[in-house]
């Protein structure tokens, strides 16, 4: 059982973007990668959701041994992959209360509804932990929210949606401190030991909040550098030159 | 038999007067052209005046038939229908005292006054002068209303015109006067009985004198064999905030002129529109917004989602007089385009004549965003459910806007209900 990603490449138009990415992420297990601009991060979360743009080029990923790459973008969800957005998308007319239940009526059996009380009880309850605002459930999605607003409301969705695995993809940019705490403990509430994490980050500030078991660094389209929480402090305090000597000469 | 207007008898001799004379002006007056600015795009002859007749009296099933069919709102203050141009039903016991709300035929004998200095007064300024003329020549059904000083009508007052017979031609009229600060809701809704081809011949008047609140809905629904045309006219007062909302699910050819006059300091006019074209549907619509005093505000907003060959026109013109200073006009068209074969035309305009003035207009045209759909199904909601989500969506963004849940959840329901037959 994990999320396995063994060499994978991918490309979006002539430009290779993942090189051989590979990491595996067993239930239970917080990883985080890290790495500079333009090394891949953002890519790596489209491409495992299923993004047209992106085409994959090499290698596999698999979810608890199903081939995610086979699937398309609604199977990948339903079969428990969660991807939290860096740039959420406006959905006019949608509000979020029809939205997340039009996904959790994608999960039943054809023609079965969700239960409408047990729907909001749950809803008012994640929401009431990610201090939101009972106003956000008629609200259209993500429309006239804050940068904050909106992480927050990707948070619920994860709450909702209850994924095997979840990424986040820089879920702290665009956060101030309040609002990060608020996210990190909405998604610590989801830690389990049936659950994986992929978090997704440009700084080590979110892994003061979220605390990763593992640690990668990605660079150019690999991984090329994998330890423990004390790998981001270095990061954090030394950038990624000392990593980019150490390792791309290595890889080349 | 062709057309030819029935006048009534009892009307007062000012109103025949007007209908002999616009009969004559019907006659006389050119079928506009396609080279008419107004009517680019778009063709007068896709109404078949030469087959159309007048609509009988309809027969006793058929009224009964309409008259349960009738059911919108669960609550009303007032509820016409409307067979034929003849009256059907009618119960107004809801309406608080004071307050006008009767068939046309009843107001020009009642309220002959009123109705002498409100009724068709304005000018047809979007190309329809010869159908304006026709409507009032054969006009003999429809709904006054008018709301007395400070009162206000709770709930909204329905009414239902249904056409039956084949070429059958109908001619609804509205007129709604909401004195000062007085406050109603309208819905008027078009449809056919069967799917035979007829014409429904609609003029709608609403004038909002200082503070009044006037809400106005018309939903298009008629078969599609028919043919629909709409004329409609507001005139905000100082401080009156107008708004209206135009339906277009039904008909093989749909116009809609819309005018909007801000005539007085403050006034605040909506101008809203969905459309849902299928097959070879065509919706045509004509929009104008003229300003007239300072400070006041018109904002427009028509959406379109359109499917298989069918097509849209939109054309809308904002114009600000000389001294309409601080003027905020806003006009914004989109179309959804669901399929390569379906068209929308945008022509929008822009006359000004003032000093700081804020005023934009803009249209687009495009399919469904890609990124709205990878946001819905990477939430698991399958291709066909997320675009169904989508344009469900587009209609609700403008719907939302109406302001009145009931009115709200009908309107969806109707998209919704046409949304289901694409299959």
């Amino acid at each position: 059982m994990s999320l396995k990603i063994e060499n994978l490449q991918a490309r979006i138009g002539e430009r290779e973007i993942l090189k051989g990415l590979t990491i595996e992420i067993k239930p239970g297990e917080v990883h985080a990668i890290m790495g500079p601009n333009g090394s891949g991060k953002s890519t790596l979360s489209k491409v495992l959701c299923g993004h047209e743009d992106y085409e994959v080029t090499g290698g596999s990923a698999t979810l608890d041994g199903e081939d995610l790459l086979s699937l398309s973008i609604d199977q990948r969800s339903r079969a428990g992959l969660f991807l939290a957005f860096q740039y959420p998308h406006e959905i006019p007319g949608v509000t979020n209360a029809n939205f997340l239940r039009a996904a959790l009526k994608a999960r039943k059996p054809d023609g079965e509804d969700v239960d409408a009380i047990a729907f909001y009880r749950q809803m008012y309850a994640r929401m009431d932990q990610l201090e939101m605002d009972r106003s956000f459930t008629g609200r259209n999605v993500n429309e006239g929210f804050s940068g904050g607003e909106k992480k927050r409301n990707e948070i619920l969705q994860l709450m909702m949606l209850e994924p095997k695995y979840a990424i986040l993809d820089e879920t702290d940019s665009g956060l101030d401190i309040d609002a990060l705490k608020i996210v990190s403990r909405g998604v610590n509430a989801m830690r389990s030991a049936e659950r994986g994490f992929l978090v997704i980050t440009h700084y080590q500030r979110l892994l003061n909040y979220i605390q990763p078991d593992i640690v990668h660094v990605l660079m150019d389209g690999r991984i090329v550098k994998t330890g423990d929480r004390s790998l981001a402090l270095k990061l954090e305090e030394k950038g990624y030159d000392w990593v980019k000597d150490e390792a791309l000469p290595a890889a080349a | 038999m062709p057309l030819s207007p029935a006048l009534s008898t009892s009307a007062p001799a000012w109103f025949k007067e007007r209908a002999t004379n616009a009969w004559s002006q019907f006659q006389t007056l050119p079928l506009p052209s396609v080279r008419d600015e107004n009517w680019r795009y778009s063709n007068a002859k896709s109404i078949p005046l030469e087959s159309l007749a007048n609509a009988d009296v309809p027969d006793s099933d058929v009224v009964k038939v309409a008259v349960a069919a009738s059911v919108e709102l669960e609550k009303w203050s007032a509820r016409l229908v409307f067979v034929n141009d003849c009256l059907a039903a009618s119960e107004s016991s809801q309406l608080p005292a004071g307050v006008i709300c009767v068939p046309f035929s009843q107001a020009l004998e009642q309220h002959s006054d009123a109705m002498r200095e409100h009724f068709m007064q304005r000018q047809m300024q979007l190309g329809s002068e010869k159908f304006a003329a026709l409507h009032l020549a054969m006009l003999k059904a429809g709904t006054v209303v008018i709301v007395p000083r400070g009162i206000t009508v709770p709930a909204p007052i329905e009414v239902f015109h249904w056409v039956s017979g084949e070429n059958a031609a109908i001619f609804p009229h509205t007129l709604v006067i909401a004195e000062d600060n007085a406050a109603v809701t309208v819905v008027d809704h078009y449809r056919s009985c069967t799917s035979e081809a007829g014409f429904s011949c609609a003029v709608a008047d609403l004038i909002g004198k200082p503070g009044s609140h006037v809400t106005y809905i018309a939903c298009q629904e008629m078969s599609e064999e028919a043919q629909a045309m709409h004329l409609s006219s507001t005139v905000a007062g100082k401080d009156a905030q107008m708004k209206s909302f135009q339906l277009q699910l039904g008909a093989n050819w749909s116009r809609s002129e819309s005018v909007s006059d801000l005539v007085g300091k403050g006034a605040r006019s909506d101008m809203l529109s969905v459309s849902l074209p299928l097959g070879d549907q065509i919706v045509d619509q004509r929009t104008l917004q003229n300003h007239k005093a300072p400070n006041a505000t018109s904002d427009l907003l028509y959406k379109n989602a359109l499917y298989d060959s069918s097509r849209t026109v939109f054309s809308g013109l904002i114009t600000v007089d000389e001294g309409a200073h601080y003027t905020d006009a806003y006009q914004t068209c989109r179309n959804l385009l669901n399929s390569d074969t379906a068209e929308a035309n945008s022509l929008p305009g822009l006359e000004i004549n003032a000093d700081q003035v804020k005023c934009s207009h803009g249209s687009t045209s495009g399919p469904v965003s890609e990124e709205e759909l990878f946001y819905l199904k990477a939430r698991g909601i399958p291709d066909n459910e997320a675009r169904r989500l989508i344009v469900l969506g587009f209609a609700d963004d403008v719907i939302q806007r109406i302001g009145n849940d009931a009115i709200e959840q009908m309107i969806h329901a109707r998209v919704e209900e046409k949304f289901a037959r694409l299959g």
